[in-house]
């Protein structure tokens, strides 16, 4: 189990090797960046899809739709994006990698936020809905007047959350040959043989990225708040 | 549907192997997450700074990177700086110490959760502070939080997954190996991801809700 310990034995961080494989990484990390944008842009269009089929009113449809939402989120996304990239081929439909793991993290991350959406919806009281009958409101008046903005600032956490949430899933986009930073560390790692500058730079670039990232987004949403009335 | 029932008469032992392997991960990591998420939660609240501080870094560190980072990290780098696990338990341990972080968040937030007067009463009748940890906060932070570990057990038994990267022979990893011979891909993943909904959906929910409505029985609350 733990097979031994000894200090530092092969420990020798380079820093000249470290600034030969930054430019790379660097180059790696926008990959990252993309994928986490575009799987997120998916993720948010797919994920109302959800949240609107489960509001439809049929009971069938909500039913199924749930159990859809439920499936996606207990099984693995490394393997939904093994499933989506090898599935495929097998009946003739050929999905590059960037594509299928786009499919697999926008349709994961969707069951996710439309959870949120779900809740950030039901959280906005009867009367309101009610309200805008009474004034004889359109469905677009209400939703975009009414609705929306009382939904949003409750929902705004969730959704960043699993912003960040993306970013941090995107490594594993490397099991199919998707270009990205875990990918390209794995790549100059066996290339040069040292996986520790790889590795833990990878680790920095992430914390870089993800603490900054949170941060921002709580801001963010006090001003959403404070932009729509809801707190002052 | 012949050809998936011969599928499955020639690979369903492997796909059982593989599954025992990934109860194994998710138990140990499970027991791991919990441990690690109890010690760095409570440390999260202590009102020295260099306790609360070294929480909340441990939390932020394993919260701001991926958990497929922190598995290569500890499997490929950790032996250059003189510590080595075999591969099965770098898989539990990252996966533990990954979600223990979460649920150290969890653990703080539910302590927090639990009404002032709570505290209040526990001075008033002149209580230690482990005999009112012990008591009275804990338990009803645990009804608190119960819900919410429903859910991050299910992300650490999502999150064992990884764990065939490394090669350990779980059941994801039993799926690659057999869709690599058979190019039966539907079927080799299906089953996997089958399985995979039915532990969470059939085991850990029910389970989870049965634990909840016991403890909140045994407080008196329901």
């Amino acid at each position: 189990m733990f097979e031994g310990f000894e200090l530092f034995p092969k420990f020798d961080w380079k820093w000249s090797f470290v600034f030969e494989i930054l430019p790379r990484l660097l180059w790696a990390t926008l990959n990252t960046l993309m994928a986490a944008g575009t799987g997120y842009a998916i993720a948010l269009v797919i994920g109302l899809v959800f949240a609107l089929a489960q509001r439809t009113g049929i009971r069938t449809v909500t039913l199924i739709v749930r159990e859809i939402v439920e499936f996606i989120r207990s099984t693995p996304l490394v393997l939904q994006i093994f499933f989506i990239f090898y599935v495929g081929p097998q009946f003739g439909i050929r999905l590059s990698p960037w594509t299928s793991g786009m499919i697999a993290i926008g349709l994961h991350y969707a069951a996710y936020l439309s959870e949120v959406y779900r809740a950030g919806l039901e959280s906005v009281p009867r009367g309101q809905w009610e309200a805008c009958k009474a004034l004889n409101f359109s469905m677009t008046r209400t939703y975009f007047r009414v609705i929306i903005p009382q939904a949003l600032p409750p929902a705004l956490p969730g959704m960043g959350n699993y912003l960040v949430g993306i970013f941090k899933d995107t490594p594993m986009l490397m099991v199919i040959g998707v270009a990205e930073l875990m990918h390209a560390a794995t790549a100059l790692g066996s290339t040069y043989y040292r996986y520790l500058e790889p590795y833990t730079m990878v680790g920095i670039l992430f914390l870089l990225i993800s603490l900054p990232t949170a941060f921002g987004l709580r801001r963010f949403e006090s001003f959403v708040a404070r932009a729509l009335g809801m707190r002052k | 549907m012949q050809n998936y029932v011969e599928y499955l008469q020639t690979y369903g032992s492997r796909f059982v192997d593989g599954t025992l392997v990934t109860i194994q991960q998710t138990l140990l990591a499970a027991f791991l997450a919990i441990f690690v998420a109890a010690l760095f939660g409570m440390m999260r609240l202590s009102e020295k700074w260099l306790v609360r501080g070294t929480s909340i870094v441990y939390i932020e560190f394993f919260r701001g990177t991926s958990l497929l980072v922190q598995l290569y990290w500890i499997f490929f780098v950790l032996p250059l700086l003189g510590v080595t696990f075999d591969k099965f338990t770098a898989g539990f341990v990252a996966v533990g110490l990954n979600l223990g972080a979460y649920g150290a968040e969890l653990v703080r937030g539910s302590i927090e959760a639990v009404p002032k007067g709570q505290y209040e009463a526990c001075h008033a009748l002149n209580m230690s502070y482990y005999k009112r940890m012990r008591r009275i906060i804990l338990p009803q932070a645990l009804l608190i939080m119960l819900p919410p570990w429903g859910n991050l057990l299910i992300e650490l038994l999502k999150g064992t997954a990884l764990v065939s990267l490394i090669s350990v022979t779980d059941l994801m990893f039993e799926a690659k190996q057999i869709n690599g011979t058979t190019y039966l891909s539907a079927e080799s993943f299906g089953t996997a991801m089958i399985i995979y909904y039915l532990m969470a959906r059939v085991v850990v929910s029910p389970g989870m809700r049965a634990f909840e409505s016991y403890w909140g029985k045994k407080m008196g609350r329901i």
